[in-house]
């Protein structure tokens, strides 16, 4: 199967590079000359020296060598781990034949401990990473793709050289870049060249950051310094069972700390996407995340100076929602899940949710508006936060918390920096209590939440649930944010506090609580509080939702703020 | 002048008030209730609400806190909470309902089916304060209540009745002995029973024993009254029933059979009329001695009269149900009478409209009923779950197809009550038509959010046996021994299906390029690999227009279709002819509803498919050292403790959803490792229960 997959593929590049040789040479000598061109060739290549010809066969010899990659017994390895070469995956990640490979020329210069030898052996292997321009669903993009079976996909001076130059392509057309990780480590025998390396490429990486969408896929091993690049980038996907990311490994571990612990308990795909937050998304194989990269990236804009992308959309703009005139419980307290919500109302119940596993509490992800993409952000009333999950039963709803604050702060921040409007849904009683939240520091980390949501200019829409509740509340991209449209849901509750802790702390010592209670509800328990205000600038019908966001969107596109100029701003980080 | 005018004006008032006292003496011919309280939910709440806006009553919900926003509360004209969630405290709470129609005013109440529709209390509590209980008198309730007695009484009645032991079972070892003097096989029901609750069939003494506790809790927990007869069990039977309709005047009218054999667990699943078994001489015989019995018992109303039929057409007398049936819609159909409204006209008292010759057999009728249950579960263990997406067939809706619902998208079907979420009724001149019309309308229907059981519906009403008519009872345990797998596709549709997954994918791909800014050249040919249940198929697509021509499987297949990826009904033309598939989209693989069948066709491109090969397998749990609830529910008992040692067959616990038990084995003897539930508690579907080594 390997064999023969790969024996198309070159089979494929080699007829395509025929071809442009023929043609070119037609271009060159004219259509008149054309009866002429094939013996004057023949006779050019029969006529002149021989090193003509041994340069072409070198070149053939080197993309032979470079399109082998590491060679067949270790193609087979990587296949045995149950993962791909670097250009299978790149075959299945971009449009078929819609890639240009450069660099394919570059060599490592390291002559240390025997690698100069280990270039001879290997034929003069090319350098071990790909760059290209490349096409997913006619959008261009750049990409490499590291090859675990050269040299482990240790980085080199050269591999890293050839990183940084297409992204340094990629800032000049402004076009996402996409990394497919899957590498050792620093090339140990090269020493300091290798982490000059990593530094430029942590360089660039900062400096794409808001310009250009990057995204790291990790397909194998990621450890040391290198863990810093997929840090700095956007979003870190990771494949379940063979990718792992630590900055040191089990062994150091246990020298240092004394634990046990395995790579996949340390660093791997669910530790990440469930425990550190570290990467956004875990697949179930290498074929399984290059395909769903494939539909995450339809999501993206090129770059910050490109609007939202707007698909063809099939779903009515205009389509009620009946199934939402139901979906929040009578009794305050009962749990719901927000998910419903945001999947009945986007674009063919298509929601491409960014860490689902972590802080569920709060959902985020991509979705489209009548075609157009979209940030979601909700509360999440099903799940109670994950500090709480240990304690029976759990508290019903959905507080923020600092790990909560922390993933909505990062999503919102990714939508301002690339022109995507945030639509944001509320159900939120509060602030996590506690402790542990206390001197985890719930305040500078529920504050980078609030200064997102601030500090965004794309447009915002709000919807209110049911609870928006105290400080929660204005965090959640209220009026008072700048948002642009805010609604509320019959359901909704703009208090700040619930009816039993505000009638405790209004009427301590009095006898008639309940009393109290029942006229706190009415009074506050509703949407009108906000309503009259202007704090929310209408109280919908649920199953309207949909059609208003859509043609709120429509005219919002045309929205343009301006934040006052400065450096950059302070975040609470 | 002034004179005059008055003159005149006078003689205007009064020939506008003879023209009132004449429409109103119309009106009054036919004038029954101004307002009438239905005592139930669902479906039938809104089916008798229907008629009674016809007939221009007024009308009142009642209704439990968690279905306040349920169909019947938002289309009766008032509502009336009557307490929580669970059954008792609600829809068979009598002093809340009693409550209801005082602060109403309603003066009758149509109790449905189920609830309290067989109480005779209730009915009497109605009496007593004046409000007239639209169905039969209690001593009828009564009578026919209570299998025992309607059993002597139809005895009497010189109905034919199943050899049986005619009294009271008190314990499981007097059960062992009647079942052995009546010889095996035997059946165990609740006296007070009804729709199949309560019901265990016994071919041995073990058998027997167990049918008996079971039987004795289910008729406890839903009828509150654990006394159980027993009769001799006719295998492989027909059930059929007689519609009876009766007024107070001692008139009584067969409306002809229903044949409702297809039933799994005792439940009736599909249901028609006429019965394709039997001839007029039966159909005569069994309606004149239902109408005889309901004569017996000065019955009013409608009322249904059930019988065993053989397979030589000897008909034995089963039960008498004294209220409207699930299934009463087909007899509507073929009869053309609203039995909700002749129920109501005789509560009030009028004679009966028609004479038994006037009642015709018109064309075919058939009822799938459609639930929210898992049908490859012992033909279906109950779902629960929200209805995120819901479209009755309306499409068809003006050619003879009926959906008696209670449920709109959004609703919740909760553990607490029945999980039907509709009648499916489809009607034709011909019994072909009827059941070419019930194939396109399940087609048609989409649920999502519940599992249902349209796959089972529409392998019945399509197969072979079902179409010719030979139909027992047994039918579903005869048809699939090991139980229902689905549809199986054979090799041409099974192309269909796969040429269908490709295309769509194309068109999917290709719309993923639809991007506002580029113009994007559309490939036309696509090399893919359809996988489909452990089969993997290679699939060459060219695209011409809207047209994709599939080489699939050793066959060219046509494919094409409006493509509309926002639907959830697909319809194409596969090879010219017309098919409706139902999409449920998740990236790359879409969930294909074809034939019924909720296949997973996951469909790449053939590269991607060949790289697919090197993905490691995952590894599946081991399921034999673990149970898992198989439905949601409530645990009732557990009959293992940590350390205990199980052998393979043992009950493990014991499940009760939707009022039925349902005790869970072991698969192999095993040591039980640990238990993560206790009795009382509620789990959902596939809650880790017990844990074996």
């Amino acid at each position: 199967m390997a064999a023969f997959s790969v024996a198309r593929r070159s089979r494929g590049l080699i007829n395509g590079l025929k071809v442009s040789f023929r043609s070119s040479g037609q271009l060159k000598h004219g259509a008149v000359a054309a009866p002429l061109l094939q013996t004057s060739l023949h006779r050019d290549s029969r006529w002149y020296s021989a090193g003509h010809l041994s340069v072409k066969e070198r070149i053939e010899a080197k993309r032979r060598a470079a399109l082998a990659g590491g060679g067949q017994a270790r193609i087979d390895a990587q296949h045995k781990r149950g993962k791909l070469t670097a250009r299978e995956r790149i075959d299945l990640l971009l449009d078929t034949d819609s890639f240009v490979e450069t660099d394919m020329f570059v060599e490592h210069r390291c002559s240390d401990f025997g690698m100069e030898q280990d270039k001879n052996k290997v034929t003069h292997l090319p350098e071990v990473i790909f760059y290209f321009f490349n096409i997913i669903f006619c959008l261009c993009l750049f990409c490499f793709s590291q090859d675990f079976t050269v040299f482990g996909g240790s980085l080199s001076g050269a591999h890293a050289q050839k990183i940084c130059k297409i992204m340094d392509q990629a800032m000049k057309v402004g076009a996402p870049v996409i990394g497919l990780n899957d590498s050792g480590g620093a090339r140990i025998q090269e020493g300091v060249e290798s982490l000059a390396g990593y530094a430029d490429i942590f360089l660039r990486n900062v400096m794409a950051s808001g310009v250009i969408p990057q995204i790291s896929l990790i397909m194998g091993p990621c450890a040391g310094g290198a863990v810093y690049s997929p840090a700095l980038t956007d979003f870190t996907f990771m494949v379940k069972d063979t990718s792992y990311l630590f900055i040191t490994g089990p062994d150091v571990v246990k020298s240092v700390t004394n634990e046990d612990v395995t790579q996949e308990e340390l660093g791997g795909a669910k530790t990440h996407t469930s425990v550190s937050g570290v990467a956004h998304h875990a697949f179930e194989n290498d074929v399984d995340a290059l395909l769903n990269l494939r539909e995450f990236f339809t999501f993206l804009p090129l770059s910050n100076q490109d609007p939202a992308p707007i698909r063809e959309c099939h779903d009515p703009s205009d389509r009620l929602v009946r199934s939402l005139e139901t979906i929040v419980p009578l009794e305050s307290t009962k749990a719901y899940d927000m998910l419903e919500i945001i999947k009945a109302i986007v674009d063919e119940k298509d929601f491409f949710e960014i860490m689902p596993n972590y802080a569920k509490n709060i959902v985020v992800g991509f979705a489209r508006m009548n075609g157009r993409t979209v940030g979601i952000v909700g509360n999440q009333p099903k799940v109670a936060s994950d500090e709480y999950v240990v304690l029976t039963p759990p508290p019903p709803f959905c507080c923020l918390d600092i790990n909560s604050s922390v993933k909505g702060a990062r999503f919102v921040r990714f939508c301002d920096a690339f022109n995507i409007p945030i639509i944001t849904f509320v159900d939120v009683p509060g602030f996590l209590p506690g402790t542990a939240q206390e001197y985890g520091g719930i305040i500078r980390h529920g504050a980078k939440l609030l200064f997102a949501f601030a500090e965004a200019t794309v447009p915002k829409i709000t919807i209110i649930t049911r609870k928006a509740y105290g400080g929660a509340y204005d965090v959640m991209s209220s009026k008072h944010l700048r948002g642009d449209v805010n609604y509320a849901w019959p359901t909704a509750e703009v208090a700040v506090m619930g009816a039993k802790g505000a009638v405790q702390i209004i009427f301590r010592g009095k006898d008639n609580q309940a009393e109290a209670e029942a006229e706190y509800v009415e009074k506050f328990a509703n949407p009108f509080p906000a309503a009259v205000r202007g704090f929310v600038d209408d109280i919908i019908e649920p199953s309207t939702t949909r059609k208003l966001i859509c043609s709120n969107l429509e005219v919002l596109a045309r929205k343009k703020q301006v934040n006052p100029w400065k450096k950059h701003a302070n975040i609470p980080l | 002048p002034p004179n005059i005018m008055v003159g005149e004006t006078l003689n205007l008032v009064k020939n506008v008030l003879v023209k009132l006292m004449i429409n109103l003496l119309i009106c009054f011919s036919s004038q029954t209730f101004d307002k009438i309280l239905i005592a139930n939910r669902g479906e039938i709440a809104c089916r008798v609400i229907k008629t009674c806006k016809k007939m221009g009553i007024q009308t009142v919900a009642v209704h439990s806190d968690v279905d306040s926003s349920a169909v019947h509360v938002k289309m009766a004209d008032e509502a009336v909470c009557v307490g929580s969630a669970p059954t008792s405290k609600s829809y068979l709470n009598m002093d809340a309902i009693m409550d209801a129609i005082r602060v109403t005013g309603a003066q009758a109440v149509h109790p449905g089916y189920g609830f309290l529709s067989e109480n005779k209390d209730f009915a009497k509590r109605l009496a007593a304060e004046g409000v007239t209980f639209i169905g039969p008198d209690t001593h009828a309730i009564l009578a026919m209540g209570d299998k025992i007695e309607s059993k002597l009484i139809a005895k009497a009645a010189k109905v034919n009745t199943i050899p049986g032991f005619d009294g009271v079972v008190k314990t499981a070892e007097e059960a062992v002995k009647i079942a052995q003097d009546i010889g095996y096989p035997v059946m165990i029901k609740a006296s007070a029973g009804g729709g199949g609750k309560g019901m265990r069939i016994a071919w041995n003494d073990e058998e027997t024993r167990e049918g008996f506790r079971f039987s004795s809790q289910e008729a406890e927990s839903s009828f509150g009254d654990d006394r159980l007869l027993i009769e001799k069990y006719i295998d492989n039977p027909r059930h059929i029933e007689i519609q009876v309709l009766a007024d107070k005047h001692g008139n009584a009218l067969w409306l002809n059979e229903r044949e409702c054999s297809i039933q799994r667990r005792n439940q009736k699943v599909v249901e028609e009329a006429p019965s394709t078994f039997l001839d007029q001489d039966t159909r005569q015989a069994m309606g004149e001695q239902a109408v005889q019995l309901a004569k017996a018992v000065q019955y009013s109303s409608a009322g249904t009269v059930e019988f065993l039929v053989d397979s030589k057409k000897n008909f034995y007398f089963l039960e008498m149900n004294t209220r409207l049936q699930v299934e009463h819609p087909i007899t509507e159909c073929i009869t053309g009478l609203d039995l909700v409204e002749q129920m109501i006209r005789v509560a009030k008292g009028y004679r009966l409209q028609h004479k038994q010759e006037d009642i015709p057999i018109n064309g075919w009728a058939i009822e799938s009923r459609i639930y929210a249950e898992d049908p490859y579960k012992s033909f279906g263990l109950p779902s629960i779950g929200r209805l995120s997406e819901y479209q009755e067939p309306l499409n068809l809706k003006n050619v003879s197809v009926r959906v008696d619902s209670g449920i709109e998208e959004g609703s919740d079907i909760s553990i607490y009550y029945d999980p039907m979420i509709s009648k499916l009724v489809t009607y034709g001149a011909t019994r072909g038509e009827a059941l070419a019309r019930m194939e396109d309308a399940l087609d048609n229907y989409v649920i999502r959010g519940v599992t249902h059981n349209i796959s089972l519906l529409r392998e019945i009403i399509t197969h072979p046996r079902f179409i010719s008519g030979d139909i027992s009872t047994n039918f579903l345990p005869e048809v699939y021994p090991d139980g229902f797998k689905g549809h199986q596709l054979e090799a041409g549709k099974r192309r269909e299906l796969l040429a269908s997954a490709a295309a769509l994918y194309v068109t999917v791909q290709l719309r993923s390029q639809k991007v506002l800014s580029p113009t994007p050249v559309e490939r036309s040919h696509w090399e893919l690999c359809v996988q489909l249940g452990e089969g993997c198929y290679a699939v060459e697509v060219v695209k011409s227009g809207n047209v994709y021509n599939v080489e699939v499987d050793g066959g060219t297949v046509e494919v094409s279709g409006q493509w509309n990826l926002a639907s959830p009904l697909l319809p194409l033309s596969i090879n010219g002819t017309q098919r409706m598939l139902q999409v449920n989209a998740n990236t790359y693989t879409h969930n294909l509803g074809f034939f019924g069948l909720g296949t997973t066709p996951s469909t790449l491109l053939f590269l991607a498919a060949q790289l697919n090969s090197y993905m490691p397998e995952k590894v599946p749990e081991d399921t034999s050292s673990i149970l898992r609830s198989p439905m949601p529910g409530t645990v009732v008992a557990m009959s293992v403790k940590p350390g205990d040692t199980v052998a393979e067959g043992q009950e493990i616990c014991v499940i009760e959803a939707m009022k039925m038990q349902n005790s869970l084995t072991a698969v192999k003897q095993a040591k039980v490792k640990s238990v993560q539930c206790k009795p009382g508690e509620t789990v959902g579907e596939g809650d880790l229960l017990v844990e074996l080594e």
